[in-house]
């Protein structure tokens, strides 16, 4: 024994394996299912846009960070595939760097990088590439053309600083049937036509790469949850509130609003819950904290998208979400045991 | 969240569920050979050191009082074993300070039976005569806090004692001793409820005892007296449910008020090993010269429960049990909060419940990343402190921020944050660094 070195140390000793590069590497492959789908859906310009944007965020992460290496953190990969996944499939790439790259650098790197951001990265490069090219984010190409494998859309391919060409003309060429170019929640705002459930869940509808299938969504969710690398808190109150708020509107006028089942499944509310509200350095840390975040986000997703200009509201209602989390954490601070008026 | 349609094993809110190592809770308890020297501390309980009434050359027998309590808060300390006082010198101790100890050199030949003993008539004794001749046996805290027992069972001032807990929840991993003793003594532990009851009042007394125990439940069960007095109560394996606090509030759903003793709601408690020390010892008026210690970890060749002599070195203890080459961390406790020893000189001392030995596979420090906020730590403190709040501000040094509005002081350093935390932030390390700050303040101006 006396031969040897003796390590001093505080306790505990013990450590429950759980590390930041476990956590998010995990989520990054729930992200991968995903991932898949879009690319079976929209083919070779969806897969672009992916790897792209991904690989813009990661290479801003490192020059960002040329003291330390942080990409073995795996979070800007996160930020790279769920801003990749919220971008229209046939976006321009030039555009897609962009994002990409205002993401970390805007979104995170300037704050002091992971863990320091008050908002979700992803997020903040989506909301820059929605306010500078909003013709080319709201512009949708059909699911399972015949050439998706074969061929890019033609604005995949826009040359940079350029805008992307008209493709109605080539959308006609696929011969898709009755594609309209508007997402569901379009659809239901300017010509009050729902889509169906099933189209919802399953993913045969118009939408951004990565939000076409409610249930592959849910499904990822759940492992996550299931392995506690995510706060199943945080969707649960997200979802409950946006279908509670869609519930009491449907009450109110049945013949304009749609069903809660429609709020729930379209648009990007299901990979917003999941993925990009339970994002741990811009939620709340609190227990009470988390269930009012998650109804926030809820019901300001339903009122953007009932009252506002956009058909869309659950990026600005997670980014409000986020701004109001120091506040949310500071009134909702646990009552320490022992303490307060409810247990002598 | 407690549930009240479901009728749950009785536990506390938040807690972590860390792999236990409870392998040598099958094991019964066996006898440690003495060592050819014992280095026994004067500082062996929580108060003032004890004060040594031998002198170099002096022979003694086992069991004689070698060192007399000074005042009430102290307690007296018995030779271990039958030998020479060889010297009295400064040892290290486990806090990384030196500590005063009478080192004997125990004779080989001596066949080491108890031979003083101080008895009392016990019968008619009122409570606090009892607690005086408790004192006597020199029984301290055996959970590791080291509270001379007798002065806990006291009740203060304006407080009445409805009821004893006796804690054989023992959730830190690795340690069985707790949960031997109330296998294999739960007699005593019977006996020593009955003294304890008497010096504090109590008409009551609970033993919680986590359910990955239940042959041990059994043996309690057994052994508990005809007139309903104690009973045995099952609560949830969860870390750190043998907290005084956490216990409390599994058991009976009361708070400790923040800032207060259990006594102040009526409750004391007493670990198992405590009782069943004095159940056994105040009957005979013998002093406590050994105790059971759980000697496990990944770098011991023979693992298990021993009764070892008090002032065992720890160099001798580890040779005995084989401890590998590999083992480059010695931690006296649990690991949740047990303190890893800078010496292996060592000795064991009257509130050592356990000796692990870890090897060199964990020994490079994990990579510290920066807060992600996860709220991990926020779901596992059983105080329901901020520790991510109060991990931000101890990294800035806001010491008097995190007392004040965010009750550091509360925080009994169970390690759940640090234990949870993806980051490999040292929560309760820097929570430790920031209460010594504080209080050392205190004492200078």
């Amino acid at each position: 024994m006396s031969k040897h070195r003796i390590e001093l140390r505080a306790a505990p000793h013990q450590h429950s394996g759980h590390s930041v590069p476990t956590i998010m590497r995990n989520v990054v492959y729930s992200m991968l299912p995903i991932c898949g789908f879009s690319v079976w859906q929209y083919g070779l310009s969806a897969l672009a846009l992916l790897l792209t944007v991904t690989a813009t965020c990661l290479a801003t992460e490192r020059l960002l960070n040329r003291n330390a290496n942080t990409l073995g953190d795996w979070s800007a990969a996160i930020t790279g595939i769920l801003l990749g996944l919220t971008l229209p499939p046939a976006f321009p790439l030039w555009m897609a760097i962009v994002a990409g790259f205002v993401a970390i650098a805007i979104g995170k790197a300037m704050f002091g990088g992971l863990g320091h951001n008050p908002f979700n990265p992803a997020l903040v490069g989506r909301a820059f590439v929605q306010a500078a090219f909003p013709v080319a984010i709201t512009t949708w190409v059909p699911a399972f053309s015949a050439n998706r494998f074969s061929e890019f859309v033609p604005t995949t391919f826009t040359a940079p600083l350029m805008m992307p060409p008209d493709i109605v003309g080539w959308v006609k060429q696929q011969g898709v049937d009755a594609f309209t170019g508007a997402t569901p929640l379009a659809r239901w705002k300017f010509e009050n036509v729902t889509a169906s459930a099933h189209d919802l869940l399953t993913g045969a509808v118009t939408a951004s790469a990565g939000e076409t299938s409610a249930l592959l969504i849910l499904a990822c969710g759940a492992y996550l949850a299931i392995r506690k690398f995510m706060d199943w808190r945080i969707p649960v109150a997200v979802l409950g509130s946006a279908a509670l708020t869609a519930w009491a509107f449907q009450m109110v006028d049945p013949t304009h609003y749609p069903t809660p089942l429609f709020v729930l499944l379209s648009g990007g509310l299901m990979i917003g819950a999941i993925y990009m509200a339970t994002d741990m350095a811009t939620s709340p840390v609190t227990p009470v904290g988390v269930w009012i975040y998650g109804g926030i986000i809820g019901v300001m997703t339903v009122i953007i998208r009932y009252f506002g200009g956009l058909t869309e509201g659950v990026m600005y209602a997670i980014l409000l979400g986020n701004a109001l989390t120091p506040l949310i954490d500071r009134y909702t601070q646990p009552r320490v045991y022992g303490t307060g008026k409810d247990k002598p | 969240m407690r549930l009240p349609f479901f009728n749950r094993t009785p536990t506390f809110d938040h807690g972590i569920h860390p792999v236990y190592h409870k392998e040598t809770g099958h094991l019964p308890v066996r006898r440690f050979p003495f060592a050819p020297k014992l280095y026994v501390s004067l500082e062996q309980h929580i108060g003032k050191p004890a004060i040594a009434v031998v002198s170099v050359g002096q022979e003694v027998l086992r069991g004689e009082l070698i060192a007399k309590p000074d005042g009430l808060f102290s307690l007296p300390i018995h030779a271990p074993a039958t030998g020479i006082i060889e010297a009295l010198e400064p040892m290290p101790s486990d806090n990384g300070e030196m500590e005063m100890c009478i080192v004997i050199r125990v004779y080989e030949a001596d066949t080491q039976e108890v031979q003083v003993r101080y008895p009392h008539d016990l019968e008619n004794l009122s409570g606090r005569e009892l607690a005086l001749v408790m004192q006597e046996v020199g029984v301290a805290g055996k959970g590791g806090a080291t509270f001379p027992t007798h002065a806990k069972l006291i009740p203060p001032n304006g407080c009445t004692i409805d009821t004893i807990i006796v804690n054989g929840a023992e959730c830190e991993p690795f340690l069985t001793c707790d949960h031997r003793v109330m296998v294999e003594r739960a007699q005593d532990i019977m006996e020593g409820i009955k003294y304890a009851r008497r010096v504090c009042g109590a008409p009551r007394a609970i033993i919680g005892v986590e359910d990955n125990k239940m042959d041990a439940v059994a043996a309690l069960e057994a052994a508990l007296p005809a007139d309903g007095s104690v009973s045995v109560k099952v609560v949830e394996t969860k870390y750190p449910q043998g907290a005084a606090e956490t216990l409390i509030t599994a058991l009976l759903g009361r708070e400790v008020p923040a800032g207060k003793r259990s006594s102040s709601i009526g409750v004391v408690m007493n670990n198992v090993m405590t009782l069943a020390y004095m159940g056994r010892l105040l009957p005979l008026g013998e002093g406590m010269t050994e105790r059971i210690v759980t000697i496990a970890g990944p770098s011991v060749e023979r693992p298990g429960n021993y009764i070892v002599p008090l002032g065992t070195p720890l160099r001798f203890l580890l040779e005995y049990v084989g401890a590998r080459s590999s083992a480059t961390e010695v931690i006296l406790g649990g690991p949740m909060m047990g303190t890893t020893i800078p010496s292996v000189d060592v000795p064991i001392t009257k509130g050592v419940c356990g000796v692990l030995a870890f090897g060199k596979k964990d020994a490079t420090p994990p990579h510290i990343y920066p807060c992600i906020h996860c709220g991990e730590c926020v779901n596992a403190c059983p105080k329901k402190l901020n520790p991510t709040q109060m991990g931000l501000l101890a990294a800035k040094r806001e010491y008097d921020v995190m007392a004040e509005q965010f009750m550091l002081g509360e925080c009994f350093e169970c390690g759940c944050c640090s234990y949870v935390c993806p980051s490999h932030i040292p929560l309760v390390q820097q929570f430790r660094v920031a209460k010594y700050f504080l209080k050392n303040r205190e004492k200078v101006t």
